[in-house]
């Protein structure tokens, strides 16, 4: 459970950013999580809403976008979309995709202000 | 200029911090000719007995050294010890993973020119330490025969990211009726291709494929 850890950077990150923007009031912030990202989406949210409550990011939306693996094919020689991160195959051919192109995000995407 | 609500793109890699300073370990690493090794695993896996084992083999031909993380005790530490090479237990308190910050502070004092291997045990954990770069060259994900079989299958992020992997206690294996071909097949299906040894370093069975492998990467290390 290290999602806390992972909150308190995203709240660090987040902080800077609006301070770059002239103290922008932050309303919502997006989240690219890749399925690999070796985190849980609803833990994460949990521990968000847990580390910024005395903060000034309190009631800030956390609004995750959940990012399937996309692998190589080496038969299809094109990327492909996995079927379920327990099965490394391609879901057209069904040969073994060993090179992970995406899903190991963990990627603030963009901020809501005003 | 509107004063509405807006969306601003932003793309930032919220460990960057702990990457940024991975890849500058993993370049001190290399300028010094340090081979860094990794090893993680679920508690109770045997990584330490592995290491026991492996650092007294190793230690007649290399300069090995070794960082272990717990939450609490130098238990781990102070076993290592025996094996007469150099050891820092890393204690975390209540972080359940090893950061790239905790293995730079951890280095403090010493000379990475004097050594040619370094293990880092990372904290017994199959989920937390996957999202961490701690700046190794390679990542072993250790299993013992006594989990159960679909280990991979449960955390496939970890599998996904190892680049070599241990079936460990396989002493035990027949005791256990552990399903070896299944183990292997979850292995694989997680992580295509990835290289596996099979070893019980209590009875020292799959040793020598292990340290020959281990021999070969820390040579190609210190012959570059």
């Amino acid at each position: 459970m290290h999602e806390l850890s992972v909150a308190a950077n995203i709240v660090e990150i987040a902080t800077e950013e609006a301070a770059s923007r002239g103290g922008a009031h932050v309303l919502a912030l997006h989240l690219k999580l890749g399925q690999l990202s070796g985190l849980a989406k609803e833990a994460l949210i949990f521990s968000w809403e847990a580390i910024c409550e005395d903060t000034p990011l309190k009631g800030v939306r956390l609004v995750i976008e959940e990012a399937p693996v996309v692998v190589y094919c080496p038969a299809c020689q094109a990327e492909k979309t996995l079927r379920s991160v327990q099965e490394f195959v391609c879901p057209v051919c069904g040969v073994p995709t060993p090179e992970v192109l995406r899903g190991r995000e963990l990627e603030i995407v963009a901020l809501e202000i005003e | 200029m509107t004063s509405g609500p807006r969306l601003v793109e932003v793309r930032a890699n919220v460990l960057r911090r702990n990457d940024v300073l991975a890849r500058s370990l993993r370049e001190r690493f290399h300028r010094a000719g340090v081979y860094v090794i990794s090893l993680v695993s679920s508690p109770g896996a045997g990584k330490t007995k592995l290491l026991e084992t492996t650092l007294a083999s190793l230690r007649g031909r290399w300069q090995v050294a070794t960082l272990v993380g717990d939450l609490a005790t130098d238990n781990d530490a102070v076993r290592l010890e025996r094996t007469e090479t150099p050891v820092r237990q890393i204690t975390t308190g209540t972080v359940c993973h090893l950061e790239a910050e905790m293995v730079e502070r951890a280095l403090g004092g010493w000379s990475l020119d004097e050594l040619d291997c370094l293990f880092i045990e990372n904290v017994g954990n199959l989920v937390c330490p996957s999202s961490y770069d701690l700046g190794e060259d390679m990542r072993v994900v250790l299993m013992s025969v006594t989990e159960g079989e679909d280990k991979p299958l449960k955390y496939p992020t970890i599998f996904n990211t190892a680049d070599a992997a241990v079936l460990t206690k396989m002493d035990l294996a027949a005791a256990v009726e552990c399903d070896l071909p299944a183990a292997h097949k979850h292995i694989q299906l997680i992580r295509p291709g990835l290289r596996v040894f099979e070893v019980s370093a209590k009875t020292g069975l799959g040793m020598d494929e292990w340290l020959g492998f281990m021999q070969s990467q820390i040579g190609s290390r210190a012959q570059s």
